[in-house]
């Protein structure tokens, strides 16, 4: 079962969701997740692609209508 | 009985923190019903926004450092000890000479420290302005440069967010005057998708960029450098050949609260409007430490200290609230070496630069020496 650390970065104007996303990988263990609530749409769009370009996995990513939410895996 | 307030760290919130409480709580501590201990690692207080002009030149070492004991007012207790376990289930941190230090209310304002090692060949093969010994060896680097290949390559997480593009604007400035124009050219790389974290930020950065002749690569986040062939490569795939690698190197919070178990990657779970930490009531984190998703700045810490002081104080004294922290940032920002602008922006308030003038370069310029005045609590 993977750990999940969810980032409330609604409404973050600096660093911003992806930011925060790429920093809080550095911090978690390969296989765990983080989700980040983003009302950012640039960043709803940048996650994912991003993702997979990198290697991680993407788990889920949610339209709420108000904000995403984006769960991502480290895989690396 | 007496209200013990234990502040664990010494820079610019801490000092901001203990200074603030000296002045609002004066006639308690005179009678002895509160006493105020700040924990440091060393005597030396650094303006670190001040680094940012070492490598120019623009700036001499000791105009951005002040004893720590000189800043701090006398009636606060300073005691360089690091702090090497926090327990708040116990109310205690525990000290590297084996003394602990009780409290009824405990401020964490430990900071962040640099991790360039996280990335393999970043320590050997870059240069950074992110501490002093780092901004005089940039300097060297720099007044060295006779022409090349510059990368300013800046990594997440990391402090200060506008140091980034300050950096590369008044190094493309300073190269020009040195006569160097032609026979340089810099690529800045940045891990989102855009040049800065703030879209309105980044929007006025791609013109000015342009303008210059300075390239860019998004999506960019460091894999490694291989020092011996001088590249420097991205998770992503891309890879630049460089002459001269300037880094802005990743972060991390410090040592001593991922070694207490208080927060991943050692940023404390912090309340972003009360800065209490999360599951305690008696706990305040503030600055770097925080895991609030918001700059990690001197001014986001300054605000967040200014908040805390007011709440520490009304508790104390009147064992009620005051006032939440409603997310205030503000940040100059140098675009070269004679104009600057500035955003403020907070939880509901999103940033708008405003075109440079040499005015708020000036009003910079003042800032810098007029910080010491805010570590004193006067400011």
């Amino acid at each position: 079962m993977s750990n999940r650390t969810t980032i409330d970065a609604r409404n973050a104007f600096c660093p911003g969701p992806m930011m925060e996303m790429i920093a809080a990988l550095k911090t978690i263990a390969v296989g765990d997740e983080i989700e980040v609530l983003s009302s950012d749409k640039g960043s709803a769009n940048d996650i994912p692609a991003w993702t997979r370009k990198v290697g991680h996995q993407l788990v889920s990513s949610d339209d709420h209508g108000t904000h995403w939410s984006i769960v991502v895996r480290r895989m690396k | 009985m007496t209200a013990r307030l234990l502040i664990v760290g010494g820079g610019m919130a801490g000092t901001i923190v203990a200074n603030g409480l000296a002045r609002r709580l004066s006639h308690e501590l005179r009678s002895g019903d509160v006493n105020v201990t700040v924990l440091g690692t060393s005597n030396d207080h650094m303006y670190q926004p001040g680094f940012l002009y070492v490598p120019f030149g623009r700036v001499r070492s000791q105009e951005l450092k002040r004893q720590e004991r000189s800043i701090l007012d006398r009636r606060i207790n300073f005691v360089i000890d690091p702090a090497t376990h926090i327990d708040v289930d116990a109310n205690r941190v525990v000290a590297q000479s084996g003394k602990s230090y009780g409290y009824d209310y405990l401020v964490i304002a430990t900071g962040s420290r640099l991790v360039p090692e996280q990335i393999p060949g970043l320590t050997e093969g870059a240069y950074h302005c992110y501490d002093l010994e780092g901004a005089r060896k940039l300097r060297g680097a720099i007044d060295a440069f006779e022409g090349g290949r510059i990368v300013i390559n800046v990594n997440a997480p990391h402090k200060c967010p506008v140091a980034p593009l300050e950096i590369t604007l008044m190094l493309d400035e300073h190269l020009r005057d040195r006569g160097l124009e032609g026979k340089f050219d810099i690529t800045y790389t940045y891990p989102i998708g855009r040049l800065h974290s703030l879209e309105p930020v980044a929007e006025w950065a791609v013109p000015e960029f342009d303008r210059r002749g300075i390239k860019y690569q998004t999506f960019f986040n460091t894999k490694e450098v291989d020092v011996a062939k001088k590249v420097v490569h991205s998770e992503e795939g891309d890879s630049f050949e460089y002459d001269l690698l300037i880094t802005i190197p990743p972060h991390r919070g410090a040592q001593v609260i991922e070694d207490s178990g208080l927060g991943a990657g050692g940023w404390i779970p912090t309340n972003p409007r009360t800065l209490l930490r999360e599951g305690s009531d008696n706990v305040f984190v503030i600055g770097d430490t925080t895991n609030i998703p918001i700059s990690k700045a001197g001014s986001t810490a300054h605000f967040q200290a200014d908040t805390v002081v007011e709440n520490l104080t009304m508790m104390v004294q009147e064992g009620r609230w005051s006032r939440e922290y409603d997310g205030k940032v503000f940040c100059f920002i140098e675009t070269g070496l004679s104009r600057g602008t500035y955003i403020w922006f907070n939880y509901k308030t999103p940033p708008r630069p405003t075109p440079p003038t040499q005015m708020v370069h000036w009003f910079k310029l003042a800032y810098n020496r007029m910080y010491w005045l805010s570590a004193c609590g006067l400011l």
